[in-house]
């Protein structure tokens, strides 16, 4: 057991377990293949933000961006935003979040519980109306303080530094580094850091493929690459679809035991994959990947009971990841 | 057999409003001329006239980013499954936040500026 000072020490140092009975068996006499979930969700608001949302601010504060009574503007649809509101909390700032309507209610209610304020961009109008909303708010407040983890590097550094080095110290024998791409953060970070340490290392990324109603209309021109995305770290990129993240996510508690969020299915998806390739060519593997938040703010999506149609279904239109 | 291509809604205009079409090729490239012949004008919104992919268009085959498998050299086969989506970051939200705050910068930058000078050093609190 270990003690700390405060919540804010004790994000990071999450464990790595290992999952026996979903790593594939490989034959009598060929070498293990072995898949690792690094629990991220034991994180002290439970997800891999909170790395971030520590690094980002720190960063800030050192370089004189953000003082004690400042306000933080963040649009997130999430986890970021729930890690940025207790580091807030803690380290004596305002917190306003832009969300779309589209989440999951539990994350409101976590927001709002954590002292943030949000505004809501209206779902319907899709995209568009979340860049117009937030672009208002950023006009009529210019000394509000944007983090902007999509560019931020204290987001990627946050995983240079910490995840990491973690992963190689407790897997020394890591061969494939499997995570959910989104702000590309933790790929970047933890890729790069993987990629200096260890020799033929592997980095693989799983991006969520939603239903055709979050994508809409969006226009191919207008597309957007988080400016911390650099290809160059990741080997390869699965898109995962939700009716495999949902089968995966019910995998991952009905054979190992692990609650977790949809994003995470997908990675399980992507690093099953890779497993089983391994398998097939008679390679050693130890794949580890990141479980990026527990099951518990996605319960009332109903996508954890019913059928993978009833479940694709409830998650139609949702940001899942 | 034949390749089985997904079209994302924003370019069904080419195909006749069809989420799927078919067609033929070994390589993407090859495919995507293919497709071209019949839906004209697709190919020249995924590939720029540099020829290459364009930077905000995605295309996997059986859900893998061909960027990471020779991109427009990709090597295809019959029965495989060709996705095209726009590139989205971080869920469909995070494109749009990005977008936003891409204009807010300027802004920002402007405001530090003129605040740097009032605000005195930061000191650990």
């Amino acid at each position: 057991m270990a003690r700390y000072d405060s919540l804010l020490d004790a994000c990071g140092g999450t464990p790595l377990v290992g999952l026996p009975r979903l790593s594939p068996t490989a034959p009598e006499g060929a070498p293990p293949v072995r898949l690792w979930a690094k629990l991220e969700d034991r994180n002290p608001t439970g997800s891999i933000k909170d790395r971030a949302a520590l690094f980002m601010v720190r960063a800030a504060e050192a370089a004189g961006k953000l003082r004690p009574g400042d306000t933080i503007l963040e649009p997130t649809s999430g986890n970021t935003g729930i890690s940025l509101a207790m580091v807030a909390k803690l380290r004596g700032y305002r917190l306003v979040c832009v969300m779309p309507e589209n989440v999951s209610t539990e994350r409101v209610q976590l927001l709002r519980m954590y002292g943030a304020e949000i505004i809501f961009s209206p779902a319907a109008g899709g995209s568009n109306q979340a860049v117009a909303t937030a672009k208002q708010i950023a006009t009529e407040h210019p000394d509000w303080v944007m983090l902007f983890q999509y560019g931020n590097e204290a987001n990627a550094r946050a995983h240079y530094e910490t995840t990491g080095p973690e992963l190689l110290h407790d897997l020394p024998t890591i061969t494939h580094f499997v995570a959910g791409l989104g702000t590309t953060g933790t790929l970047m970070g933890t890729g790069r850091y993987l990629r200096e340490k260890v020799e033929g290392i592997q980095i693989v990324a799983a991006e969520p493929r939603y239903g055709e109603l979050v994508y809409g209309l969006r226009n191919i021109d207008e597309g957007y690459v988080p400016e911390l995305y650099d290809a160059t770290v990741l080997n390869r990129r699965f898109s995962v679809g939700t009716r495999d993240a949902v089968l995966r996510t019910r995998q991952l508690v009905e054979v190992e035991g692990l609650f977790v969020g949809f994003s995470t299915g997908a990675v399980l998806h992507a690093a099953l994959a890779v497993a089983h390739e391994a398998v097939r060519d008679g390679r050693r593997a130890d794949v580890a990947f990141v479980v990026s938040d527990g099951g518990w703010k996605y319960l009332s999506t109903g996508a954890y009971g019913g059928t993978l149609a009833d479940a694709e279904d409830a998650l139609e239109g949702q940001l899942w990841a | 057999m034949a390749i089985e291509v997904r079209i994302p809604t924003i370019l069904r205009s080419y195909t006749g409003g069809a989420k799927v079409v078919e067609g033929s090729g070994d390589t993407l490239s090859d495919l995507l001329a293919d497709l071209d012949s019949r839906h004209a004008g697709l190919r020249a919104r995924l590939v720029t006239e540099a020829g290459v992919l364009h930077r905000f268009v995605n295309v996997y085959v059986n859900d893998e980013d061909v960027r990471f498998l020779g991109a427009l050299d990709a090597k295809l086969s019959d029965g495989d499954s060709v996705t095209i989506l726009p590139a989205v970051a971080g869920g469909a939200f995070g494109f749009a936040a990005a977008a936003a705050i891409a204009q807010h910068g300027a802004a920002a930058a402007a405001i530090a500026h003129t605040t740097a000078e009032r605000r005195t050093p930061v000191t650990a609190s």
